[in-house]
């Protein structure tokens, strides 16, 4: 076995680079490692062949003399993005066997810049959950402590990475599901501003909401990862067209100048003490590279979550029409009858909370409750994204807070209890809202050494400052290094 | 009690743009079915829409044309419901805020001008086709039309007979065929159309319960239907019965509407702003340059048809039906200045030859530059009438220049005063007894004489000047004799 299987992007590149390892070695590693952890469930699938296929071909293209940035680098995807490969499943009975004929775009730049694909990691069905417990392929385990939950959705990803099943994973965030599952694994997690990676490709949740992001070891990682994933694509209407930075982080050496606002409204009762504790002795360090904190108000941040949890399953609601079990995915046998085929293919092919969703959604959308419901959230919204725009036109830079309330809940915790499980989503869901770029950055353990993260969520577009004052704060602390002690066998 | 007919039209019209309103694929019609297809079509999961702005631009021309306000800030919305020729669970439409609004068209019935308003225009796609097999008991579903543009045209309530509504349908398809945006074809259904009918007592300014009819597939029926409609919904209500609120279905076979849903089934579309799609900004410089674009439309050539060109309303009606007679007509004219003998000979020997041979202008070999020398060839007296049809029948087949084959054939009409001159005393010598009458004033001899003439000559002889010399050589004589 090669020491690479927990190291960062930037030291597989560099000693891909140096070929001290192939990649066709360093992807059987991370097949043998992935076996070996099949308990954690952290993929749905992987493709072996397929992923030693691509290592052979990045070997070969190293020897003449490609240099592209991810060559030979394997990395997983969370199974709500479309692949030429394999099932696209969405942790979903509709889709377990859907196969799609097209690659999502931020697939297809993975491949142009040469990385390897091991599989596709589990997640809540349709990426609607705080657990990855909602998942018709099972529930994936904390790495840190496998009777806990990863977070969710993407804590098939966050598993994958935080357990050396995979060097960096993509992910999707659409109230949190990349930043969440990063505190809880201790993975760093970059929600991107909404529009800065195409969704072409991503199965859809809450359309307005949703954005790819990475989940790696390092903010460095995700610099990496970005430079190559941003960009306005011609088939996402909603991709924008912005500079994309080169992110070079190497220049900088402080955060001198910058201020960091700290938004009251976070630390409250339902924020647990040791995470307070940790989070604030966390500012301790941003003060260290020269950065001021500053207690800041972001007034409606009550407002969040009821209104995420209008938003999201409207949006939720109209896009999940499209599985009808007509076209593609699970339908019904023996049943008769157009409206019974749909809604008993339906009824077979969705889970629980899925069915939640779409419900509340449908609700909400319904003539003579759209004005005081989803009408009204969209004016909440509003009121939600003026407080950031208030606070980064007069007051700070960037924002920290903790990124969860808790840690790590145990499975089975919060099922029986959707508000709970809701209310997971706290201080995470306000930067979709806002549609605002946020990263989780691992920042010490609780009591019980559960991974505890804190949230910088940024002025739109600006994840460069982000990223900086994360690898700086890296550079610092060694949170971002430490390990879960795994061992093989159940 | 007198009963008057209050006529409101939807008008679904499929845009003639080379790909579909949200992805790349194909609009053709007739193609094999599923083959014009594609992720976004198909409703897989993970395709996502992305506007064609041609849609966009064609939607601001027919609104432009109407008359209508332009939204400048605008969004898609999603129309929800199940069924298995709509791969998304929902429509991609507009809904509370059309791109065009407050429009107005004017028709012509009869001798009667009126002004029918436009209450919106939107954008929508369409679904795609399901076709029920009755021997299997299966139906199969093509999704080659399923995201085809559509415009939806909503008119107020102004129409008041079945007539007026068809003047309003064919003038809608004629300015969107001069727009270019669309073929108006009503049988391959690229124009289609509901009618919401209701009846109320002369005078009345409340409208009366109405009925939607659907199923309308060409002009003809447009008016057949409406007619059945108002007579059924008459002999309800003059029988003190109550016009039910409801979707009626047209049959074609039968003439007739019959009930397919009554309102209480009305369906909850959970209208709301298609997140996938960014509102979308309409610049007024946008409007400008489109309008700038525009060619004239019908009204104003017809306008300037019978104002300046002095050309019948009749005339001006057939030459400005269709954007491709006006356009020929126009250059027609450009060549031989002659307005009035430009329309009479497309509105007659054009027009009957394009019938004979079943042919669109569009597609025939002869020029209207060729058309506007010919005519200015009979203008300069140097063909007459009778040569020129002939001529033309030869320039029509084989698009040759006129020129070529008047010198080809000989056809060069004879109006040399002198040669003529010869061939009336010719005439007049070799038939001395009807001069001798003709000029004791026999004046249906002179027709006599003038076919004399024309014969000699071989028709070639220019008629005017033959009848101009011949009275002056008859005159010339009368005083010799006396």
């Amino acid at each position: 076995m090669t020491d690479l299987l927990f190291a960062p992007l930037t030291d597989v590149q560099r000693a891909l680079e140096s070929k001290t390892v192939s990649s066709e070695e360093l992807t059987k590693d991370f097949l043998k490692q992935i076996h070996a952890f099949d308990r954690l469930n952290a993929y749905i699938s992987t493709f072996e062949e397929e992923a030693l296929q691509q290592a052979r071909t990045a070997d070969k293209k190293r020897a003449s003399g490609d240099t592209s940035p991810l060559l030979g680098v394997p990395l997983a995807l969370k199974d709500n993005i479309v692949m030429t490969e394999g099932e696209t499943t969405c942790a979903s009975n509709f889709l377990k066997d859907y196969q799609s004929p097209f690659d999502a775009t931020c697939v297809e730049k993975l491949r142009n810049a040469g990385a390897v694909l091991l599989g596709k990691t589990n997640l809540d069905e349709f990426s609607m959950g705080s657990s990855t417990e909602n998942s018709f392929f099972g529930a994936t385990s904390n790495p840190w402590d496998e009777t806990r939950v990863p977070g969710g959705t993407s804590g098939g990803s966050a598993a994958a990475v935080a357990a050396g099943l995979a060097t960096a994973a993509l992910g999707t965030d659409t109230g949190g599901s990349i930043r969440q599952p990063g505190a809880f694994c201790s993975v760093t997690g970059l929600k991107p501003t909404y529009g800065r990676i195409s969704r072409y490709g991503i199965v859809a949740f809450a359309s307005s909401l949703d954005q790819v992001g990475t989940m790696t070891h390092t903010a460095e990682d995700a610099a990496l990862l970005c430079s190559l994933l941003f960009g306005k694509d011609p088939l996402d209407a909603t991709s924008m067209d912005k500079e994309v930075p080169d992110f070079d982080l190497s220049t900088t050496k402080d955060l001198k100048g910058k201020t960091i606002g700290i938004p009251q409204e976070y630390f409250t009762d339902a924020l647990s003490g040791e995470i307070a504790q940790v989070v604030t002795a966390a500012t301790k360090e941003f003060e260290k590279l020269g950065a001021t904190l500053r207690e800041i108000s972001l007034p409606n941040t009550e407002l969040a979550v009821p209104t995420y949890y209008i938003i999201a399953p409207a949006e939720a609601s109209s896009n999940l029409a499209r599985f009808d079990g007509l076209r593609y995915g699970t339908r019904a046998k023996d049943v008769y009858g157009l409206k019974e085929l749909y809604a008993q293919s339906r009824t077979e092919g969705f889970g629980k909370e899925v069915k939640r969703r779409i419900l509340t959604g449908a609700y909400v959308l319904s003539s003579g409750y759209y004005d005081a419901y989803y009408l009204q959230a969209l004016k909440t919204r509003r009121l939600i994204q003026q407080d950031f725009h208030t606070a980064f036109e007069h007051e700070c830079d960037f924002i920290l807070s903790p990124t969860t309330p808790t840690t790590a809940f145990q499975k089975g915790e919060n099922v029986d209890d959707p508000i709970a499980m809701y209310l997971n989503d706290i201080y995470t869901v306000t930067a979709n809202l806002a549609g605002l770029p946020a990263l989780n950055l691992p920042c010490g353990f609780d009591s019980q050494g559960l991974p505890i993260g804190l949230q910088l969520t940024g002025k739109a577009w600006d994840e460069e400052l982000l990223l900086k004052a994360g690898m700086l704060y890296q550079r610092q602390t060694d949170w971002h290094t430490r390990r879960p002690s795994l061992t093989e066998g159940s | 009690m007198d009963y008057e007919s209050v006529i409101g039209l939807e008008v679904h019209l499929q845009l003639s743009t080379e790909s579909k309103i949200f992805c790349s694929s194909s609009t053709t019609f007739g193609a094999d079915p599923n083959t014009h297809i594609d992720p976004v079509t198909f409703g897989l999961p993970g395709a996502l829409p992305v506007p064609n702005v041609k849609v966009i631009e064609f939607a601001i021309m027919m609104g432009l044309a109407l008359n209508c306000d332009i939204r400048k800030l605008n969004r898609f919305a999603r129309k929800h419901y199940f069924y298995p020729d709509l791969p998304k669970g929902y429509q991609i439409s507009q809904f509370d805020e059309p791109i065009c609004e407050h429009g107005s068209i004017r028709i012509q019935t009869g001798d009667s001008t009126r002004t029918v308003g436009i209450t919106r225009i939107h954008m929508e796609e369409d679904a795609g086709k399901s076709i029920h097999d009755p021997k299997t008991a299966s139906s199969l579903v093509d999704l080659n039309r399923a995201g085809v543009p559509l415009l939806e045209i909503v008119s107020e309530p102004d129409i008041r007979s079945a007539s007026e509504a068809s003047a309003y349908l064919k003038a809608l398809r004629q300015i969107a065929r001069y727009l270019g945006i669309s073929d108006g074809n009503m049988e391959e259904g690229s124009l289609r159309c509901d009618a919401n009918v209701s009846l109320r007592p002369k005078g009345e300014l409340k409208f009366g319960t109405r009925t939607e009819l659907k199923n309308i597939n060409s002009f003809k029926f447009v008016e057949r239907a409406i007619e059945y409609e108002v007579a059924r919904q008459l002999s309800l209500l003059k029988n003190g019965e109550e016009v039910v609120q409801e979707t009626r279905l047209f049959d074609s076979t039968t003439g007739a509407t019959k009930s397919m849903r009554s309102k209480e089934e009305s369906a909850e579309y959970r209208y709301f702003p298609d997140p996938d799609l960014p509102p979308l900004v309409i610049e007024e410089s946008w409007i400008h340059a489109l309008r700038a674009k525009m060619p004239k439309l019908p009204e104003e050539h017809f306008n300037e048809l019978v104002d300046t060109f002095e050309l019948s309303e009749y005339d001006a009606g057939v030459l400005t039906a269709e954007k491709s007679f006006i356009d020929f007509f126009m250059a027609v004219v450009e060549v031989c200045r002659n307005p009035k003998g430009a329309a009479n000979w497309i509105t007659s020997e054009l027009f009957a030859l394009l019938h004979k041979e079943g042919l669109e202008i569009e597609r025939i070999q002869v020029t209207p530059e060729q058309l506007g020398r010919l005519i200015s060839l009979i203008d300069e007296d140097i063909l007459s009438g009778r040569m020129a049809k002939e001529v033309f029948e030869v320039m029509f087949t084989s698009g040759r220049d006129p020129e070529e084959i008047i010198e080809e054939r000989g056809l060069k009409q004879l109006t040399d005063d002198t040669t003529i001159l010869e061939l009336i005393r010719t005439a007049f010598d070799e038939n001395p007894e009807q001069l001798k009458q003709y000029l004791a004033g026999e004046q249906k001899l002179h027709g006599f004489f003038v076919g004399q003439v024309m014969k000699a000559s071989g028709g070639a002889a220019n008629p005017k000047k033959v009848n101009e010399i011949l009275r002056a050589e008859a005159t010339r004589r009368e005083n010799e004799s006396s």
